[in-house]
This record gives C-alpha cells, sequence and structure tokens, in this order.
C-alpha cells in the first residue's frame, strides 16, 4: 500500500516546523518516525496534503535530568528512552514501557513525543506518562505552553494541541524509588494492548493508568483514592474500570475488557507493593 | 510507465484537484554505492529499493509494520521499510539482504541461517536475517529468550522459530 500523494516539507527547526504548519493548516501533519502516521496513512485514515518533517530536528532529541523531573525531547526515539541510564535510574516504569512499544524496528524509527501527539488510547506512553502525572511542552507561534497529562486527550486520536502547535518536550516527574508495574495483555508480542495498565506506588500515593480501556488513556482514579483510604491491592483492583468506558472490537468485548484491568490492575499494583 | 522515469505534474486520480504530484531529489548510500534518484514523497523505502534499485531480497509481507519480511538497516539499525520514506532516509545508508555476502562469501548470519535450517519457505529469511544482525549489533551475547524477544517484529510461518533462534545463537558464538 502506498500512502495519496502528498506535498513534503522538511523542517530544521521546530520554529520553522511551526511556520511551515502555520502556512498549510489543516492540510499539513508532522512527521516524526512516522510509525503511527504512516500506516494511518497507507490506510487512507490519514490523508494530509502536505507532510512536515520533523523527524531531523536533533536537537529535540534529548534527556535531561531537570530536577524534580526527567525532560526529554519529543524527538527522542523510544530506544533511546528505554536504554537511556537516566530514565531507567530516575522514571523506570518509563523505560520499561517504551520497551514495549511495538518491537524493536519500531522502537528505532518511533518517537516519545510521535506517540503521545498521536494520541492513541491504545498506545503504551500517553497511558504511562499519564500515570506519572508528566506534563507537556507545546510549542506554537505565540510561544510555550505546559499542558498537564491529564489535560491532554481529548478523544480519539484527539489531543490538546492546536493546529499550529508542536509537542518538544515530555517532563516525567522522578520516581523517588517509587515501586511500579507494568502490565501489557496481548495476542502477537508485538501488538498494542488489548489491555495495559502502568502502575506506581509510594508511601502515600500512587498512579494507575489504562491503556485501551476508553477513546483516550484513562486515569484510574477510583484505585489510587481507594489505596489511599487504606483499601487492600485486590480491593482497590476491583474499582479499575470506574473510569473507563472500553469499547468491543475483535480482540476482545468490553465485558472481557473491564475483567482484564481488575486483574491486570492488581497484578502491577502487587509488583509496585512488593 | 516504469517506476523511474520522472513524472512531473500527473494529476493523481481521485485526489484533490488542485494537487499536482512532485518529486524530490534523495540521495541514499545502498550497500555502499550512493544513489540520487527523484521519487514522488509518498515513495516507501521498500519500493525504492526494490522498484527503483531492483533489489529484490527485500520482501513485502504484510505492508503494515507488523511482519518484518522488507526489514533492512537503515544507518546501522534494523528498520522495516515499508514504514518508512524514501524521503526519510535522504541522506542514510541503508544495507539490505544484498549487501551482506562479501566476495562471494556469505555472512556469518547467512551462514548460520543455513548451517542451522533456519527457513523452510524462506519468504520471512531476508527480513530475519537483518533483524538478527540488527538484534546481535545490539547485544552480542544473547541468552535465548533475548533472542525471541528480540525478534518478536518478524513473522516466520513455517518455521515455529527454534531453528531461527538456534541459528541466531551460532552466529553469536562465531
Amino acid at each position: 500500500m502506498i500512502p495519496a500523494a502528498f506535498d513534503y516539507k522538511r523542517a530544521s527547526s521546530a520554529a520553522e516546523a511551526i511556520s511551515l504548519v502555520g502556512q498549510y493548516g489543516d492540510e499539513a501533519k508532522f512527521l516524526a518516525g512516522g510509525h503511527s502516521l504512516i500506516p494511518l496513512m497507507k490506510l487512507r485514515l490519514a490523508q494530509p496534503a502536505m507532510l512536515i518533517d520533523i523527524g531531523r530536528i536533533k536537537d529535540l532529541s534529548y534527556i535531561k535530568d531537570g530536577g524534580d523531573f526527567i525532560a526529554i525531547g519529543a524527538l527522542t526515539r523510544h530506544m533511546d528512552v528505554e536504554k537511556s541510564a537516566l530514565v531507567l535510574k530516575e522514571v523506570p516504569l518509563l523505560a520499561h514501557a517504551a520497551g514495549y512499544v511495538g518491537d524493536a524496528q519500531v522502537r528505532h524509527r518511533g518517537t516519545i513525543g510521535g506517540s503521545l501527539a498521536h494520541a492513541d488510547s491504545a498506545s503504551d506512553l500517553p497511558a504511562t506518562t499519564l500515570a506519572l502525572g508528566a506534563t507537556y511542552v507545546a510549542q506554537g507561534p505565540k510561544g510555550e505552553r505546559l499542558i498537564a497529562a491529564a489535560d491532554f486527550y481529548k478523544g480519539f486520536l484527539e489531543s490538546a494541541l492546536q493546529p499550529d502547535e508542536m509537542l518538544t518536550e515530555i517532563r516525567v516527574p522522578k520516581m523517588n524509588g517509587a515501586k511500579w508495574g507494568f502490565e501489557k495483555f496481548n495476542r502477537r508480542a508485538q501488538d498494542w494492548a488489548i489491555v495495559g495498565v502502568a502502575a506506581w506506588r509510594s508511601k502515600d500515593a500512587s498512579g494507575v493508568a489504562l491503556v485501551n480501556m476508553g477513546s483516550t488513556p484513562i486515569l484510574a482514579t477510583s484505585v489510587s483514592a481507594a489505596l489511599k483510604s487504606g483499601a487492600s491491592v485486590a480491593d482497590a483492583a476491583q474499582l479499575a474500570a470506574a473510569e473507563a468506558e472500553p469499547q468491543d472490537d475483535l480482540n476482545a468485548s468490553s465485558e472481557y475488557r473491564v475483567h482484564l484491568a481488575k486483574v491486570l490492575v492488581r497484578r502491577a499494583l502487587e509488583k509496585a507493593s512488593a | 510507465m516504469r517506476h523511474d522515469e520522472p513524472r512531473h505534474d500527473i494529476r493523481a486520480q481521485g485526489e484533490s484537484e488542485s494537487y499536482i504530484m512532485v518529486h524530490i531529489k534523495v540521495s541514499i548510500t545502498v550497500n555502499g554505492t550512493q544513489q540520487e534518484k527523484d521519487v514522488e514523497p509518498r515513495t516507501l523505502l521498500v519500493h525504492f529499493l526494490r522498484d527503483q534499485l531492483q533489489l529484490t531480497g527485500t520482501n513485502i509481507g504484510c505492508d503494515t509494520s507488523s511482519c518484518g519480511a522488507c526489514t533492512i538497516h537503515l544507518d546501522g539499525e534494523a528498520v522495516k521499510s515499508c514504514t518508512v520514506l524514501a524521503a526519510q532516509a535522504d541522506g542514510g545508508t541503508v544495507t539490505t539482504i544484498e549487501g551482506l555476502s562479501k566476495d562471494g562469501v556469505m555472512h556469518p548470519m547467512q551462514q548460520a541461517f543455513m548451517e542451522n535450517h533456519g527457513l523452510q519457505c524462506g519468504y520471512c529469511t531476508p527480513g530475519m536475517v537483518m533483524a538478527s544482525i540488527g538484534l546481535l549489533n545490539e547485544n552480542p551475547n544473547p541468552t535465548e529468550e533475548e533472542v525471541r524477544l528480540g525478534l518478536e517484529g518478524n513473522l516466520c510461518r513455517c518455521t515455529g522459530y527454534h531453528n531461527i533462534v538456534k541459528s541466531v545463537l551460532a552466529a553469536a558464538k562465531k
């Protein structure tokens, strides 16, 4: 399958990319690693008339210590997040989840910013960064703004980014030794999760988010509230799907997804409580 | 019309009337030879290799970045060439299955696949070999489990994977 025809421009900086997208408006899409967008274009589910290739903006590929958080440039590849000593030390849940995105070939090309901006609730990193309470940095013609992960996901493949804004950085709070669990249930190793769970827990707080349990990644706030008020992991996990609105598809009915969410939240929290 | 003939100003049927197909120039070093070609922006790297350079050793299997048959190396790393635009590879270095043997001598991974019967129909093999070499580049001494996990992006419908894993482990010892 070959995508429908489009025109192609290469941006060498975020500012140039934003100016180009301002010029072409709704017809344009940013191309980072292309591992979410190109498959959609081949299936004609996306048909942009203009691709603005931001994949060569090297100064947006970095992992830095920001004090309370780790700052990750939007064009950092999954493989680089997975193997970063800094991410492994300070945000091990994110390094682990990045290592489960697609397969090695996909992780060599796909970027964290591309995955988040694509806003697919079936992807691992939107839910993982949501569980971790990340903040995303968006750059637009008027400058930068910060968007909390909890405010970012608006609907199926729909984010809070304006058409002329570009995701430039992801700020992930350090876990400070909090324990964590990550569960991904699928049929083939490289597939999207049928249901996935990213969870962490410290002495007095926790974060639990669900993959593929609705049109957006879902923050399971009822689970965290129950844990805070002293509920056992098994009891809290029963509330896993309280915020979710799972869909039926070929892989699973919504009822089965609810069942999976409860089991997987329990397993993830058991690891995070061990 | 052959793919490598320039086709300027052709309207794509059924697409936006105002839209005019454009070509861009790419320069990609493939198996040691620099190739400068005009491509449409939508040209996938796998089609560039197969149709414009006639390097048909790289196979197209699923065409949805699942099966890994189209795996090649771009700048030294295994990637699925059905999900990379030729334009994205512009300026880069590509190695395909055709570029592995030297002076008629097979690459140790190819040799290992042969010796361990790491193939049956052979369709997935070029991608398997390229992914396996990429795997050993990143992890020269993998465990069996690491080989199985490292090749999760490559599907084989014949072998049940056992002999492929054996081949990769054997190549790691060479």
